[in-house]
């Protein structure tokens, strides 16, 4: 019992941390038709900045200055990067965000060295808010949890009630259309392409200092938001939403499952010392958000929420 | 109306021309990879051309996929992968056999193996990628190559751990009086499969299979309506991508005798998008040109600079955002500039951008080195020709920035000068 | 009676709660050029796309030559034996007229997805797309990259492409929209050249051409058959002038064969 809420909880707050990351990514990808290959690298860069700024003030500024800045370097990308390559098609596109990511990735290295950088949950949120079947939860999850709720309801009254989300929506069901509404399609795709990158970079803020902050974070954290906005369905929000849930549940239970293959299978006859049967399900969870991937493929090609064949 | 008399049949290139464009070329080339030897090279050299052999191989069969069918892969060497992972398995079974099938069978027919095993791979896995193109088939195979890399640590047995697996290419009976030991030998082995690959390649370019899949690129939805199913045909191209990539694992089992789960990774895979992007994907020349050069520069330019990583990052952003084309591009660029009419005006265009380009790359050179060496913090100082350019001096900080802005104005005063009407 | 080659029957088609296509019964005989007209969002590309097998049916059936086809792909439809252009140019941009022409022609030569043969040496091949080339008037320009036509030469070569695989029934989505006046005479010699012996399906707004080529018209508006039938029964038909009010009214009123 105590491991299901236990995994629960804690699957919920790397849902949604998934989920921040990938709603940029769909943001982006859903008005420029760019899948942001570097995405994860502006993830990192939140944390680093945070790390930075946090180092010289404090925690809540780096939460408040960390996402902003990160969003102004990639309105930087699309103004002077991403537009001059839009001309050459969605390729062209996604090969200049894969260049990026090593760009970042190196520049990174350069600025804050090769190692991971000593990046600490602040000492105001650092404490046990509860004791849970013996056990002490700490009071940060629960802050990552309202931050992320937080964003999540925003993104909702953005999207929902404002003008600037009724321009995103008309421009998530019919992107050939956002050019007709009469607005400046450039600023209006340097501004989404900077949300997008602020939300990573809270992402990074907030789950820098939860795991850890390396230059190896991004290329960690990249493949599995990937497979997050594919399994939901590219474009589509809600199916992000759902994919990221339950991805980031099923792999934080699974990392708590010590059975292995033997234990599940013995009544066939396979023995813990075999090779398949030594496999435990917690050493299999790297690898849950692929396997989820190619079986939503086989089942429904274009992912639980996607209509949009792209 | 003019009255041009066509003989429809003869509508295609004249003899002369196909022998200059199809033949010629592939006669020079293996004319090079004989008089290669004769040079002498050290094993060194000799080993940087037997990968640039594999490289040029994997980034052809990698273009197959990109450059002809539209296909982007981030998940390519998987399939070299596993082609090169059951070829030391082979080499392996060799060297224990005594006498039957693998005892007499000759190392020199790995590439045949890891073909084969690339085609059941790309059969296998292209199954459920292929049901998408575009965006979504991109991550797809990044999410495959992400499984397969972390599923190749849980099978010891077969992939052999974080240590890999190893073979030994001596092993077996000789073929052509080859035994596979020296590099010199190894050399022939690799020119002899680099040429079939290149041959076999282009000549698959010209059946139908290849130009419908030239022409599932350019418009999936009209190839419907001419009797195809866009879907099977990226699937049959995407398997014999997986072949011949798959033979480049032969190739490479033969030269390295070792392959690691790392090999089936993210970064070999990033590495040959690269090579075949940077030699240019709409030439069939230009991914062998990027797999020369990139092999090249993989090998040396780490030995010169920490920062090659780097240098190789913003070579592909600047390809991808200026010469889409790649190197193939420039070099038939320029051809055609030497040849056509107005050529002053196109050397005076070149002139101005070389010189912009060059000043740039001063600029960015001394921006990298003196970065590297400042977050190093050994207190090493950056000293091309004899000065010393430290990260306070005002030199540094001059020669950083003039160049690169001088540069850029040449650049736009090119672009404004020879502005096409 | 002479047999069908085209016959719709009772077709509809909705997307969420729009019906766009509501009940529409149609039967072309073999041989027969039957025209679409109707006014504009009357449905008439949708129509195209339900036949051809882009968009799957709400409800109704399809037959091409007596065989159900509704349900089907669009390429099982082609290699039925029926073919159709695009309204927008739809050709492979970055290959030569020729090469257009000739993945054209593949399939219905049965080079299928092989692999193990040199398309430069398949001699039927390179006969049939020259004799297609020269048809359409494209042979001093074959060895043209198709992006580089002019826009009039792309229409035609969408009609080249569609004739290519040799269907028996060809659909033509308004062939000569955008066209001048030489241009549009050109593509209609062309049209009635290629789709000789054939069955003709043509969706067009040019009332000229229309009543020139068709031997029979439907009327499409909101996604209903208002009135089929010869030429001069449509110009007379009261329903027709009704859904035509003004101009083009008296565009059918003025259009002589």
């Amino acid at each position: 019992m105590e491991t299901i809420v236990f995994s629960l909880l804690n699957g919920t707050i790397y849902g949604l941390l998934l989920f921040m990351l990938s709603s940029g990514l769909t943001l982006i990808f859903s008005m420029m038709g760019v899948l942001n290959f570097a995405h994860a690298s502006f993830y990192m860069l939140g944390a680093y900045c945070a790390y930075t700024i946090m180092g010289v003030t404090n925690f809540w500024l780096a939460l408040l200055l960390a996402p902003i800045l990160v969003g102004a370097v990639g309105m930087g990308v699309e103004r002077w990067g991403l537009r001059k390559v839009h001309a050459n098609g969605h390729v062209a596109e996604l090969l200049f965000t894969f260049g990026l990511a090593y760009l970042i990735d190196e520049v990174v290295k350069i600025i804050w060295g090769r190692t991971s950088v000593n990046y600490k949950v602040p000492e105001s949120l650092d404490f046990t808010l509860f004791t849970l079947y013996g056990s002490n939860y700490p009071a940060y999850r629960i802050f990552i949890l309202f931050v992320s709720i937080f964003m999540l309801v925003s993104l909702w009254y953005l999207l929902k009630k404002t003008r600037v989300g009724l321009i995103i929506q008309a421009a998530l069901t019919h992107p050939h259309m956002v050019g007709h509404l009469g607005h400046n399609v450039p600023l209006v795709f340097m501004g989404v392409f900077g949300a997008g990158c602020a939300l990573a970079g809270l992402a990074g803020v907030i789950g820098g200092n939860y795991f850890i902050t390396d230059p190896a974070m991004a290329v960690q954290m990249g493949p599995i938001v990937f497979v997050v906005v594919v399994v939901g369905g590219l474009g589509s929000l809600e199916g992000a939403f759902v994919a990221a849930m339950l991805i980031g549940i099923l792999q934080t239970s699974a990392v708590s499952i010590n059975a292995s293959f033997a234990d599940i299978f013995g009544f066939l006859g396979m023995t813990a010392t075999s090779e398949v049967g030594g496999i435990t399900i917690a050493s299999l969870a790297p690898m849950l958000p692929f396997l989820m991937l190619v079986l939503i493929l086989i089942v429904k090609p274009t992912g639980l929420m996607g209509d949009r064949e792209v | 109306m003019t009255e041009v008399s066509i003989n429809p049949a003869a509508l295609g290139p004249t003899a002369s021309a196909k022998f200059r464009e199809r033949v010629l070329p592939f006669i020079l080339f293996g004319m090079v990879l004989v008089a290669i030897p004769f040079f002498g090279p050290s094993r060194t050299t000799m080993t940087l051309l037997n990968h640039i052999g594999i490289n040029i191989v994997f980034a052809l069969s990698y273009n197959m996929l990109l450059g002809r069918a539209g296909l982007l892969s981030f998940g390519h060497a998987v399939y070299l992968g596993l082609g090169g992972y059951f070829c030391v398995h082979i080499l392996n079974w060799i060297d224990a056999a005594d006498g039957g099938f693998w005892g007499n069978l000759p190392v020199f027919s790995m590439p045949i193996f890891g073909f084969a095993m690339g085609a059941a791979a790309g059969a296998v896995i292209g199954w459920p990628s292929c049901k998408r193109a575009g965006t979504a088939f991109a991550m797809i195979s990044l999410g495959v190559a992400e499984l397969m890399s972390a599923g190749a640590f849980m099978f010891d047995s077969l992939f052999g751990g974080e240590m890999g697996i190893s073979g030994d290419r001596m092993a077996g009976p000789d073929f052509l009086g080859l035994s596979l030991g020296p590099l010199a030998d190894v050399y022939w082995f690799i020119a002899f499969w680099t040429f079939f690959g290149v041959v076999a390649m282009f000549a698959f370019t010209r059946t139908p299979l290849g130009k419908l899949s030239e022409a599932t690129r350019d418009n999936p939805e009209r190839v419907q309506f001419i009797g195809y199913n866009p879907t099977r045909v990226r699937y049959l191209v995407f398997i014999f991508a997986g072949a011949f990539a798959g033979m480049a694992g032969g190739m490479s089992s033969v030269q390295d005798e070792i392959f690691t789960p790392e090999n089936l990774s993210l970064i070999p895979s990033g590495a040959i998008l690269i090579a075949a992007y940077v030699g240019g994907i709409r030439y069939f020349s230009g991914p062998i040109m990027g797999a020369i050069v990139m092999t090249y520069m993989g090998s040396n330019l780490s030995d010169y600079t920490a920062g090659w990583l780097l240098y190789l990052g913003l070579m592909f952003i600047c390809v991808v955002m200026f010469v889409p084309d790649g190197i193939a591009g420039l070099v038939f660029g320029f051809w055609r500039g030497v040849r056509s009419p107005n050529r002053s005006e196109v050397f005076g265009k070149w002139a101005w951008q070389v010189s912009g380009v060059v000043l740039m790359i001063v600029s960015i050179i001394i921006i990298v080195e003196v970065a590297f060496r400042w977050s190093d913090g050994y207190g090493e100082v950056f000293e091309p020709f004899g000065l010393a350019l430290s990260h306070t001096s005002i030199l540094t900080w001059i020669l950083a920035f003039v160049p690169l802005a001088a540069g850029v104005v040449l650049m736009r005063h090119a672009a404004a000068k020879y502005e096409e009407a | 009676m002479t047999q069908s080659a085209l016959k719709l029957i009772n077709v509809h088609k909705s997307f969420g709660p729009a019906k766009i296509i509501q009940g529409v019964d149609l039967d072309i005989a073999k041989g027969e050029k039957h025209a679409i007209i109707g006014p504009n969002g009357a449905g008439k590309s949708t129509l195209f796309n339900l036949v051809s097998g882009l968009y799957s049916l709400s409800d109704g059936e399809v037959q091409l030559n007596g065989k159900t086809i509704s349900g089907k792909r669009p390429f099982e439809i082609n290699r039925m034996g029926l073919s159709r252009s695009f309204q927008v140019s739809n050709i492979f941009s970055n290959m030569s007229v020729r090469e257009n022409v000739r993945c054209g022609v593949l399939w219905s030569l049965g080079y299928g997805y092989s692999f193990w043969r040199n398309v430069g040496n398949l001699k039927e091949v390179q006969e049939k797309t020259g004799h297609i080339l020269n048809e359409v008037g494209l042979l001093e320009k074959a060895n043209l990259p198709a992006a580089l036509l002019p826009y009039a030469d792309q229409r035609t070569l969408e009609i080249a492409i569609t004739i290519a695989g040799g269907a028996e029934v060809i659909m033509l989505d308004e062939p000569t929209a955008g066209m001048s006046h030489s241009e549009t005479d050109r593509a209609v010699a062309l049209i009635e050249k290629a789709s000789k012996g054939k069955t003709l399906l043509i969706v067009e707004h040019d009332m000229g051409v229309v009543f020139g080529l068709a031997d029979r018209i439907s009327v499409l508006v909101y996604g209903e058959i208002i009135a089929t039938g010869k030429p001069e029964e449509i110009r007379g038909d009261p329903k027709v002038r009704e859904a035509y009010l003004g101009e083009e009214a008296d565009e059918i009123e003025g259009a002589s064969a």
